[in-house]
């Protein structure tokens, strides 16, 4: 006798691939649906309704940001807007990555680097960094420096106590190996260790991207001319939910693209490191 | 009754390792010429690894002496090599980079292109002796146990090391590879002349691999320490052995059995203790210096 298997329910589930397909789209249209729903009778209220934009609404605010330039300043401005922020948050992230990996990487191999550092790496990653966004402002300004800090020191302490936890993890009996095949001490921290954790590095990035964007339009709420965050809580002003939807999904969109780039790249770069952490 | 200390590759005299309070080796006194096919056995947590890792330089000595050629133990470095039980390569590279890592690592960074070339050639000349050529561009977790562990040995082989210190190396394969391997490590050792300290829980595998045998053993009765008191493991035998077969054959011989169960009765029985008077330390070379005269 055939075993029956579950398509959906239990443990042992083994849902066939279209069905895989729909169950990961059906929570997208119910939630579409819902939505359009409650529009729909909103507007039947009040077709003035500012709180739950219908898609026709919605449509125009795409045009109107990200088609038409704008009557003032003759620039589009979601672009205008996305470059901006992008400006900000690749260069915070890289920056925060170059310090926090070189910290961690000698943090877990070096005992005196690690003895210096431990502490009070800690101890910062522990400082709330909004609470000390006013801080940054006055220190470097409420230009780009400013929000760029911001997200520097908000992912460095994540960065690099990550990066320390995975070098810690490295065997002893690794670094002797590359030790009696004659690596130095530098060889061994730069040429066997850091390309065994760069990968890491990668799928780190990827976490503390969520804390980045975060910081990013806080700070660009506060104070700014430009950027993604600036607009949403400008248009807020007016209630302009169709366009705050917009400039979210766009930001999502952007998050999610982010996120899938870099896994993609782990995997093209780095082609042992997955296939090799299962067993 | 010492021994000089020149005429051999490894020295040790009333060596001592402890771990904080904790003695896991004591008084160990051990000489060892050069290509020596050490094999060393013992129960579990006698401290057959901490051996190896003093040895190595991986870890110091609490008291006394230990000479490699003479001078005392530095770092590890290239003419110590180890294979461990569990794959140690290094997952980044393919199984040929693995090998020429020992060619490319002893090198300056900026001499790792120039030197590629010649560190290629040679590795796949190791690769092939350890028959995995066809396998060079693979990566470490693409390959079975016992292959991983012949790029192990291979990996440490290109270094030309005095010394190879293995650690349970073939532990985890299947006794068919197991034969394999032990065959080419006896052909490897003839070929290249090293000293080779070989552990293993198999005491088949380490009367037939080995021209040497030390057990080490923490069931003993100390000379001094009343019973009731923690003391250290010592080499509790120490046997010259056959001079190598090159046939599993002599596996299935009586003294070959004979001898195993011997070793087991002295070392592996917490009910049998021997008085530290007693050890049967056969071997020309061995020597004690915590007894006196019996
Ligand atoms: N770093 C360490 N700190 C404290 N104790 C240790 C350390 N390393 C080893 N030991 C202790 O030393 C003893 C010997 O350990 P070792 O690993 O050398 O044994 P072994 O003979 O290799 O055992 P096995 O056959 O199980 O591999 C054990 O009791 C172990 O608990
Ligand atoms: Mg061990």
């Amino acid at each position: 006798m055939k075993m029956r298997i579950s398509l959906f329910k239990g443990l042992h589930a083994e849902p066939p691939p279209w069905l895989r397909v729909a169950l990961a789209v059906l929570p997208f249209i119910l939630f579409l649906a819902i939505y359009l729903f409650a529009a729909e009778i909103r507007h039947q209220e009040n077709p003035q309704d500012k709180l739950l934009p219908t898609l026709t609404k919605i449509a125009l605010a795409v045009e109107k940001v990200a088609i038409d330039p704008d009557p003032r300043s003759g620039n589009i401005l979601l672009w205008q807007d996305t470059a901006a922020s992008l400006k900000r948050l690749v260069l915070g992230v890289s920056i925060a990555s170059i310090i926090g990996f070189f910290l961690g990487l000698n943090m877990g191999l070096l005992p005196g680097i690690r003895g210096l550092s431990l502490t009070f790496l800690t101890f910062i990653a522990n400082i709330p960094p909004l609470a000390i966004l006013p801080i940054l402002f006055i220190t470097f300004g409420v230009d780009q420096l400013g929000k760029v800090m911001l997200i520097i020191l908000g992912t460095f302490p994540l960065i690099a106590r990550d990066i320390y936890l995975e070098t810690s993890k490295i065997p002893t009996n690794v670094v002797v190996k590359a030790l009696t095949l004659g690596a130095s001490q530098f060889g061994v921290i730069y040429r066997v260790v850091m390309p065994q954790i760069l990968p890491r590095l990668i799928d780190t990035v990827r976490l503390v991207l969520g804390a980045a964007w975060l910081f990013l339009i806080a700070s660009e709420a506060i104070a700014s001319q430009d950027g993604l965050g600036y607009r949403i809580f400008l248009v807020r002003r007016y209630l302009s939910m169709d366009i705050i939807i917009v400039y979210v999904l766009w930001i999502t969109m952007l998050a999610y693209a982010f996120d899938i780039f870099l896994r993609l790249l782990v995997s093209w770069l780095f082609p042992w490191y997955s296939a090799g952490k299962k067993d | 009754m010492h021994k000089s200390p020149d005429e051999y590759l490894l020295y040790c005299e009333d060596v001592t390792k402890a771990y904080g309070s904790k003695v896991v080796l004591e008084d160990i006194d051990l000489a060892v010429k050069h290509k020596e096919f050490c094999t060393v056995v013992g129960p579990s947590g006698c401290g057959k690894s901490t051996l190896l890792r003093l040895i190595l330089g991986q870890e110091r000595i609490s008291s006394g002496t230990m000479l490699i050629d003479g001078a005392a133990l530095h770092q590890p470095s290239p003419d110590r090599g180890i294979v461990y039980q569990k794959y140690s390569l290094f997952p980044h590279l393919t199984i040929l980079e693995n090998i020429m890592a020992g060619k490319q690592l002893s090198q300056p960074l900026w001499k790792k292109f120039s030197t590629r070339k010649t560190a290629r050639d040679e590795a796949m000349v190791y690769l092939e002796s350890v028959q995995l050529a066809e396998h060079a561009a693979k990566y470490p977790h693409q390959l079975s146990g016992g292959m991983q562990q012949r790029v192990a040995i291979a990996q440490a082989l290109i270094m030309h090391p005095r010394v190879l210190l293995m650690d349970e190396p073939f532990g985890a394969l299947d006794p068919g590879t197991r034969e394999t391997m032990q065959l080419l490590i006896l052909e490897i050792w003839e070929k290249y002349g090293m000293t080779i300290f070989f552990v293993t829980h198999d005491l088949e595998e380490a009367v037939f691999l080995g021209t040497r045998i030390l057990v080490i053993s923490q069931f003993y009765i100390h000379e001094t320490k009343p019973p009731e008191e923690s003391h250290g493991s010592r080499i509790v035998a120490d046997y010259k052995l056959n001079d190598n077969a090159y046939s599993t054959r002599v596996k299935q011989t009586a003294a070959f059995g004979e001898l195993i169960q011997t070793i087991r009765y002295e070392g592996f029985n917490p009910e049998v203790k021997q008085n530290a008077h007693d050890f049967n330390l056969t071997h020309s070379d061995s020597f004690v210096t915590y007894v006196g005269e019996k």
